[in-house]
This record gives C-alpha cells, sequence and structure tokens, in this order.
C-alpha cells in the first residue's frame, strides 16, 4: 500500500460558462519514502495534482488517500490541522514573508505547535543549519539570494516534520547552481530523512535526480 | 516570535501607512473627546447653581430690573434664609474688545458670604485700617470692603491677564457708559470649578451711585433657602408676591436658572455631537479603507500562511488585531489627548462657561468608539482574508 493513493480524481473548474477539466479520472499510487517527479506541459495539471496531494485544493471527485486519512473528505479546519502535519510546501517563488528573518520564516509554522519559544528557536535554528544557512538566519530575505531563499523555504516546510514535501518547481527561478544545490538538498532530504518528495519540474535535469518520473498530458498519465 | 509578535510586524511593513492612520484615528478620537468636552462643559456649567439657593428676576426678561426695594420682603419670606442681589455690568477691555471676561457689579455683604462654599479668597491687599466686617464674610476682604471702587477677581483671569494686587484695571462700559477704574484688592479660588475663575466682582453701590444716579436697580435676586425641599414653596410665595406689581418676577432654582442659559444654546449641543460622531465616521472609512489594501497586498501571504497550516479563524484573528491595534492605539492616545489638552487650555468662553472639561465618560466613550471602530474596520478584510481559498491567494503572488 502506498503512502499516497490517488482513486479516480477527477478536478473541474468553471470558467464562465465554460467547464475546465484539469483532471480526468486520475489514479497514482506514491510510496513511502519515493521521490516523485510530475512533468508534463503548461496546464497539464501537475500542480494541481500537488495542491491536491497537499490537501490545498479539494478534488471535484474521487479519492485522495495519504496515509490513512482521506483528504478529499476532510472540512476546512481539519484539512488546516492535517497540512499543518503532515505536508511541507516549497513552491517557485519561495513565497518567504519578506518582513520575517530567515529563522522568523522557518519558526512560523510552529507557532501552530504548542512549543515554547526557546524550543522554537532552537529547532528552527537546527533546521536552517541542516540546510546550510546557519550563518544566515538574521537575514531578511531581501539580503539572501535565490538559491538561498529557497532553501529557507525547504526549512520552512521540513521544520515541522511532514510526512510529505511537495515542491512546485523549486528551482524553476533559480540559475543553474542554486537549482543544483537545492536538489541535491531535496535529493538528501529524501535520502537522509526519509521524506516522500513529490516534485513538479519542466527541466529534465532536474527530473533526473527522482526515482520515478511521471508525464501528465490533459489531466491524465501517460507513460 | 509570538502571533501578538507576528501583528506588530505586519503592520511595521508600512510604517508611513500604520502612522498615519493611527494619526487620523488620533485626530478623530481627539476631535470627538474635544467636541464632547463641550457638551461636558455645557452639562457641568448647570452644576454651577445649587438647588439651596433661588434666583429672583423680572419675570420679562434678564435684561430688565427688579427694584432694590424687593430685597426687604424677599429676606422676609418664609424659607429665605438670607438674600444677595447683583448686576451684569457688560463693559469692555478698553486695550483689547475681544478680551472679553465677565463683570459682576455684587453687595458684598451678603454675596461673599454666600458663597463661602464656593470660593476662596488666596490673596488680598491688606487694610489701610481696622474695620469691623459684617458677620460671614471673609477678614482678608477688608481692604476690597473699605474701598468704593475695588474688586475682587479670579484667580485665573488674575494670571491670564498678569495683574497685580493693587493694580487699576480700567472697563469700558456699555451698559453702563464711561469708563471705569477697578482696584484689584483680591483674588478668589473657584472651590467649585464650576464656578469660574474668569470674573471680576465689584462693589453694587459703586455701580448704583455711578452708573444709576442711585436709583437702586437690581438685576437679579438670589435667596438661600433654609431647606432645599422648601424651594418650590418659596418660589411660589415670591412670584405671588409680585403676581400684580409693576415688575413682575420669576423666581427658580440657581440650577434652573444656569440651565436656562444653556438652553440658549439650542440644537447647537445636538449638532457638536452629530459633527463628532460625523468626523468619527469619516475616519473609520478611512481606516477600514486602508485595512482593506493591507490585507489586499499580503493576500498571497495568507496564501501561504493557510498552506502552512493556519486556520481560517487564525487569519481572521490576526488581521482584525492590526485593525485593533492601529484603532486602540490611536484612539485611546487620541481620546486622553483630549481629555488632558483641552482640560489645560483651560479655555471658559471668556468666563460664560467653566474651564473646559472632558469627564471620563466621555473619554471611556472614545475608547469604546476606538473598539468599535477596530471592530468595523477590521472585519471585512478579516473576513475576506478568512475565506479566500489557498489556490485562489497563491495566484496572486505574480
Amino acid at each position: 500500500m502506498g503512502l499516497i493513493e490517488i482513486h479516480s480524481v477527477r478536478k473541474v473548474y468553471h470558467r464562465e460558462a465554460e467547464e475546465v477539466v484539469v483532471l480526468d479520472g486520475l489514479s497514482l499510487e506514491i510510496a513511502e519514502g519515493d521521490f516523485v517527479v510530475l512533468m508534463g506541459p503548461s496546464g497539464s495539471g501537475k500542480t494541481t495534482l500537488l495542491n491536491l496531494i497537499g490537501g490545498i485544493d479539494q478534488p471535484t471527485s474521487g479519492d485522495v488517500h495519504v496515509g490513512r486519512t482521506n483528504i478529499a473528505k476532510l472540512n476546512g479546519r481539519a484539512l488546516a490541522r492535517w497540512r499543518s502535519r503532515h505536508i511541507g510546501m516549497i513552491f517557485q517563488l519561495y513565497n518567504l514573508i519578506p518582513v520575517l528573518t530567515a529563522l522568523q520564516n522557518v519558526e512560523l509554522p510552529l507557532l501552530l505547535v504548542k512549543m515554547s519559544g526557546k524550543e522554537r528557536r532552537d529547532r528552527a535554528r537546527h533546521v536552517l543549519e541542516i540546510v546550510g544557512l546557519g550563518d544566515r538566519l538574521k537575514h531578511f530575505p531581501r539580503q539572501l539570494s535565490g538559491g538561498q531563499e529557497q532553501r529557507v523555504a525547504i526549512a520552512r516546510a521540513l521544520v515541522s516534520d511532514p510526512t510529505v514535501l511537495l515542491a512546485d518547481e523549486p528551482t524553476g527561478d533559480l540559475d543553474r547552481k542554486s537549482a543544483e544545490e537545492v536538489l541535491t538538498l531535496l535529493e538528501r532530504l529524501n535520502r537522509e530523512f526519509k521524506k516522500t518528495v513529490v516534485m513538479v519540474t519542466h527541466d529534465p535535469h532536474a527530473a533526473e535526480r527522482a526515482h520515478r518520473r511521471l508525464h501528465l498530458e490533459k489531466g491524465v498519465l501517460s507513460n | 516570535m509570538g502571533l501578538f509578535s507576528l501583528v506588530l510586524v505586519n503592520l511595521g511593513r508600512n510604517k508611513r501607512r500604520t502612522v498615519l492612520t493611527m494619526l487620523s484615528v488620533m485626530v478623530a478620537l481627539f476631535l470627538f473627546t474635544a467636541l464632547r468636552g463641550v457638551l461636558d462643559t455645557l452639562a457641568e456649567s448647570i452644576k454651577v447653581g445649587s438647588e439651596a439657593r433661588l434666583v429672583t428676576r423680572n419675570a420679562i426678561s434678564l435684561i430688565f430690573p427688579l427694584p432694590l426695594s424687593y430685597r426687604e420682603r424677599l429676606a422676609a419670606v418664609p424659607g429665605a434664609k438670607r438674600v444677595t442681589y447683583g448686576n451684569w455690568f457688560g463693559g469692555r477691555d478698553p486695550v483689547d474688545p475681544g478680551n472679553f471676561y465677565a463683570q459682576f457689579a455684587v453687595d458684598a455683604e451678603t454675596y461673599f458670604p454666600m458663597y463661602a462654599t464656593d470660593i476662596d479668597i488666596i490673596t488680598a491687599s491688606p487694610p489701610q485700617a481696622q474695620v469691623a466686617l459684617a458677620p460671614g464674610l471673609d477678614p482678608r476682604l477688608a481692604a476690597f470692603m473699605t474701598e468704593r471702587d475695588a474688586c475682587v477677581v479670579g484667580e485665573r483671569l488674575f494670571k491670564r491677564m498678569k495683574w497685580k494686587l493693587g493694580q487699576q484695571v480700567p472697563v469700558s462700559g456699555t451698559i453702563f457708559p464711561g469708563t471705569w477704574t477697578f482696584t484689584i484688592r483680591a483674588v478668589y479660588h473657584a472651590k467649585n470649578p464650576a464656578f469660574g475663575e474668569e470674573a471680576l466682582l465689584f462693589h453694587w453701590k459703586y455701580l448704583s451711585e455711578r452708573g444709576m444716579g442711585g436709583q437702586g436697580i437690581v438685576g437679579w435676586y438670589t435667596l438661600e433657602l433654609d431647606r432645599p425641599e422648601r424651594a418650590g414653596q418659596v418660589t411660589r410665595t415670591v412670584d405671588g408676591i409680585y403676581a400684580n406689581s409693576s415688575y413682575q418676577t420669576r423666581t427658580e432654582t440657581e440650577r434652573a436658572f444656569q440651565a436656562g442659559f444653556v438652553s440658549m444654546y439650542g440644537n447647537v449641543p445636538f449638532l457638536i455631537g452629530v459633527i463628532g460622531l460625523a468626523v468619527v465616521f469619516a475616519i473609520l472609512l478611512v481606516a477600514a479603507n486602508t485595512m482593506m489594501m493591507a490585507a489586499r497586498e499580503r493576500i498571497a501571504e495568507v496564501g501561504v500562511m493557510k498552506t502552512l497550516g493556519f486556520e481560517d479563524g487564525a487569519i481572521f484573528n490576526l488581521v482584525l488585531a492590526e485593525a485593533a491595534v492601529i484603532t486602540l492605539g490611536g484612539g485611546i492616545s487620541g481620546a486622553l489627548l483630549g481629555k488632558y489638552v483641552i482640560e489645560a487650555s483651560g479655555f471658559n468662553a471668556g468666563g460664560l462657561l467653566p474651564p473646559m472639561n472632558v469627564s471620563w465618560a466621555t473619554v471611556a466613550t472614545g475608547i469604546g468608539i476606538a473598539v468599535l471602530m477596530g471592530a468595523s474596520s477590521g472585519l471585512i478584510p478579516a473576513w475576506q482574508a478568512s475565506r479566500i481559498k489557498i489556490v485562489d491567494a497563491l495566484r496572486r503572488v505574480e
């Protein structure tokens, strides 16, 4: 049994009178500790699928099981709590809070956990050290390079020790060197920390790091 | 970092906007408390009068006089303990006609003993000779009592005009023509703040001799009652005595007499109240607009926070807390500033009103309004931020 099991998922958006089918009866299984890449042309449904796995969006029909939870059946509040415990999300544009330091950005998810301020800071500092930014704790996002910002974002995704790391084109906005560093870091988190990683990318070079590559085409998986 | 720190950090993003919004709320609440302070002062001004004293004046209008001959008869009315009388002088400062302060001609021998509970003589010129003073009269008024053109002035007026004891003060008479010169022989302090300290009191006899050719015309009589509960009975008796005379009287408690002055303002108090609320409402719209702008600019971050697991309720509270900090910070400081600045200014409309006073109830109302402003200005952006779907919020990143 896979950690992530998706059964006959359909996702339909309504744009005025038009019905746009983004995912069309898609089924998928991802094992615990796997490193999977989702590839495909723009509009193929990669990010939508990632959002469904992360409980950021709900399917129109079908089931999305992560662990033993069918998150398609969770309501907003339960889903928010579930996300805080099980999902670490990494965005293409990092999406750090600009007025918070690197340490504070990483601390942010821990505000939802019962923990003392010192414990929060210690844990955030430790995770920033793991991603190689132990010397950038007090830096604001504007004082960091793109690669460093993305590593802070990875630390933020990692700090609550989630079951799954979801990365939406994490190297899409980075130069080659920084992209390599981020990919190496994701690989390490998968290998050393046993994190299940699902990554959306257009970059075939980045996709080579994954154990498995899945191609989406018009809302369905293709070989 | 805690959740409240997050609120403060968010407020610090655009410091200029936060400060300006807070200032606008502060100014609104300052104006509100200041305008309400006028109403408080008007309310306070009617408290200057006592329920234990009655004022008898001409039934037609206060500007018509009463004969001095009424004095003995009024003093003999059952329930009246003592009687005093006075006239409005209505003079102007010949140097600066815009410098208004009230002048009253009073029968000093009876006036000062009657008002001993309201005022204190704090400084006075020493008398040139020993004189016998009427019972109940402050001995420090000895010099004043022996000089025909002497006067007693309020402490505030005395300080404002930088006068000195013994100084001669010229006043141009408007009702009683000519230049009148009074010598300051004593200064009083109002124990009852509503009494006011911007008046000049001088001898009625001087006015009568010089201004009325000794006719003995009185502006009003004040009767002190032996028991306040007899006010109704004494009022009816006094007005009954003179019902068929050529100078009919109208008698009412001193408090009602003062309230009559306040009623002359007509709808002005209502207008002031409405203006105060209109200012607050206008600023409420500004604050609400600012909060909506601030929340809209950060909608992508709301998406990120929700992705991290922040519930809708937490987002709602965070946005609302920002509005609350702005409006409460501005509101409390504005309301307190209103109280202290207005009271420190001591403005009293040239002695027509007691010194401006802002009650704590008004300050509390102002703070209550600030709380309501916070809730109303933050409610819509907080609700919008809490309701937005993550995918829609994240789409605003670009």
